[in-house]
């Protein structure tokens, strides 16, 4: 059994702050193609078309019978622990920091035998169950855990340095005024952290839900209004050091295409919450976070987006709102070269209409902020970078793996049709 | 000594007295706030261009954006539909003179403290010209409450059934058009009218008629506690926006005495 993680004690203030340290980060462009689906929490390898045989690690051409015919192919996590050992010493400064570390062959039902990174409570011989999950340097890389659930399992140092668990970290909510904000902020309190921020913009005026909100403990307000870049430098100069994790809630969405509204006045409006605000945000707190990778068991962890799925592909029905949400989700992905390296994962959330205002006249599925903030804690515990919550958000997302071209077509041509 | 001299020295010794009627504009001083589905006001925002640094090494200048109707601001008659066909109802094409005029300064500050909604009518106005005096063409009416005093939460006041704040009826801004010929009015609240009076009839009267009758208001002012009943001079030129419904501007008041 792991021991449980106890509280982090506050920090000496004079001690040095440990910097962010990767693992080795090198990889082909066929193991990239893992880690994009390790970032998803996918477990895939290579199948051999010609003769079956499955390519592990990650190969350009088939070790068995020289084909390139490699088929990449979801695998059952079902394995078993044939040998371990425990490195006592590296000449890696990440694992030279963190010895001693354990590693292992693992035998998976499917057929092949893979190295992967040993939860404390797995022992050789047991039956396993291997993920796939990016690691501090943001490559693919599996880990063998036990098959059913252990005590504290989630506790374990080496699952830990994968994930981005809510437990004992301080989390940044950016917006706490819409229902979704004030959802993320209990689920994240629910799932463990020992700190929310509240940020709050615009405190002239109310807003529904605010007294029972700031009632909750281990909860504290902060002024913070993503479209004034005063303000969100403000409240990084307060609380910049103290965020593990942060949520950014803030959103605006209204309907309409470009020809379906009169000028770029709300369209302004989405891009200063949507994008300029999540700019800023990134400006004011990422470097910060970035230098906190490595800062204990509360370190900086993740920075999650939240994003509607139509970021990947426009619906005319919110046709300007998705260009914005289009241009946020681009930000994020620049946004993973700044933190590469720093051990803080960018988390894109994707999801359909929530079931709020702004989407009122929409027919259901709509995703509710309960399934929203509770699909964020699930990405941030399983430790994936990316995520789609609600069905609308997994149909559209696997329609567009298959063909972005046709997807396109089907959502802005059957509008006429209608 | 010219006119003028006299005035400017006054001003300069201090014996004539400049005081400033404007709050600070602020990214955190509130705005109006309609509902989701209407286009709103902008808030006052500001994004640094170069400080001294590698974006410009010598010099540090800013950004700003904001409404028309942003801060202390200047409301014009073309601000509502009720001017929109008035000639010179825009900020630019308004006659300059019209931005230095004098103004009588109403104090309803206690009866504002007790009742937020407090509305002002002809019988207050005549009430208090009774005191003073009659008010003269072509002056500034400036309605006192105190309200600047208040902020936060407490400036717009929202409940849920709106705003609630102080503002006039329709009887007092027809009195003050018709028969005294004012060039406009000034308030401290975040608009000219009152915070439920979109209930009035007609909605919104000071909006409705004085601007329907090519007058100006003036919004979110503070200071007037500083001012005379009569006696100060106003100066209030919007800046000169091309078609502008309005402007944030510097509100000055000269006073004469200590």
């Amino acid at each position: 059994m792991v021991d449980a993680l106890k509280p982090p004690k506050r920090k000496d203030p004079l001690r040095y702050t440990r910097l962010p340290l990767a693992p080795p980060g090198a990889r082909s462009r066929a193991a990239l193609r893992f880690t994009a689906r390790a970032a998803e929490g996918r477990l895939m390898l290579q199948q051999c078309e010609a003769c079956g045989a499955f390519a592990y690690p990650p190969r350009d051409i088939c070790g068995g019978c020289w084909s390139d015919e490699l088929r990449w192919r979801d695998i059952p996590p079902e394995g078993k622990l044939l040998a371990e050992t425990t490195l006592h010493a590296s000449t890696n400064v990440y694992f030279r920091e963190r010895l001693p570390w354990r590693i292992g062959s693992v035998k998976l039902a499917a057929g092949p035998v893979v190295l992967a990174h040993l939860h404390g409570d797995v022992r050789e011989g047991d039956d396993v169950r291997i993920i796939a999950r990016t690691d501090k340097s943001g490559q693919g890389v599996l880990m063998a855990l036990p098959a059913k659930e252990t005590e504290n399992m989630s506790d374990d140092k080496a699952l830990r340095a994968l994930t981005c668990d809510p437990k004992f970290r301080r989390v940044l909510v950016t917006d706490v005024r819409t229902p979704l904000g004030q959802a993320v902020v209990r689920a994240a309190l629910t799932a463990g952290a020992s700190k929310v921020f509240l940020g709050v913009a615009r405190e002239w005026t109310p807003f529904a839900g605010r007294e029972a909100l700031y009632a909750l403990e281990n909860t504290e307000v902060t002024p913070l209004d993503v479209t004034d870049g005063t303000s969100v430098s403000e409240a990084a100069s307060s609380i910049g050091g103290k965020v593990d994790i942060l949520i950014n809630t803030a959103q605006y969405a209204r309907p309409g295409t470009a020809m379906a509204r009169r000028d770029v006045v709300t369209a302004r409006d989405e891009m200063e919450v949507n994008f300029f605000g999540a700019m800023r945000l990134l400006q004011a707190f990422g470097p910060a976070m970035r230098g906190r990778g490595a800062d204990g068991e509360n370190s900086a962890v993740a920075w999650v987006n939240l994003l509607s799925v139509y970021a990947l592909s426009n619906w005319p029905a919110y046709g300007v709102n998705a260009a914005t949400q289009a241009a946020a989700h681009s930000l994020s992905q620049s946004a993973r070269a700044d933190f590469a390296g720093s051990g803080v994962k960018v988390v894109n959330v994707f999801h359909g209409p929530l079931d709020d205002e702004e989407h009122q006249p929409l027919p259901p599925p709509k995703v509710t902020p309960m399934a929203l903030a509770s699909g964020i804690m699930t990405a941030l515990k399983e430790g994936v970078e990316q995520s789609f919550v609600g069905d609308i958000a997994r149909d559209i997302a696997e329609r567009w793996r298959e063909d972005p071209g046709l997807l396109e077509r089907e959502l802005t041509l059957t509008k006429n049709l209608e | 000594m010219s006119l003028l001299e006299t005035l400017s020295g006054a001003v300069m010794s201090g014996a004539v007295r400049t005081i400033d009627l404007t709050h600070t504009l602020d990214p955190d001083f509130p705005v109006l706030v309609l509902p989701p589905e209407f286009g709103q006001c902008q808030p006052f925002r500001i994004e640094e261009v170069s400080r001294y640094d590698e974006r410009g090494p010598a010099w540090y200048w800013r950004n700003f954006s904001c409404n028309e109707h942003t801060g202390t601001h200047f409301d014009a008659p073309i601000h509502w539909v009720t001017g929109k066909d008035l000639p010179h109802s825009s900020v630019d094409t308004i006659d300059p003179a019209a931005f230095i005029r004098p103004a009588c300064v109403l104090d309803f500050s206690k009866e504002v403290a007790k009742n937020a909604d407090f509305v002002l009518t002809a019988d207050h106005i005549k009430a208090w010209e009774k005191t003073h005096g009659a008010i003269p063409a072509g002056s500034w009416v400036l309605f006192r409450t105190d309200w600047s005093k208040r902020s936060g939460e407490e400036y717009l006041n929202l409940k849920e059934d709106g705003a609630h704040s102080p503002g006039p009826d329709a009887g007092a801004i027809r009195y003050l058009i018709n028969e005294r010929d004012v060039i406009g009015f000034g308030v401290e609240t975040i608009g000219t009218d009152a915070g439920q009076g979109g209930h009035f009839d007609p909605p919104y009267p000071a909006h409705t008629l004085l601007h329907g009758a090519g007058r100006y208001g003036l919004q979110c002012l503070k200071n007037l506690d500083q001012l005379p009943p009569k006696g100060a001079v106003i100066i209030s030129p919007p800046l000169k926006i091309k078609h502008g419904s309005g402007s944030p501007l510097r509100v000055l008041a000269l006073v004469e005495g200590k």
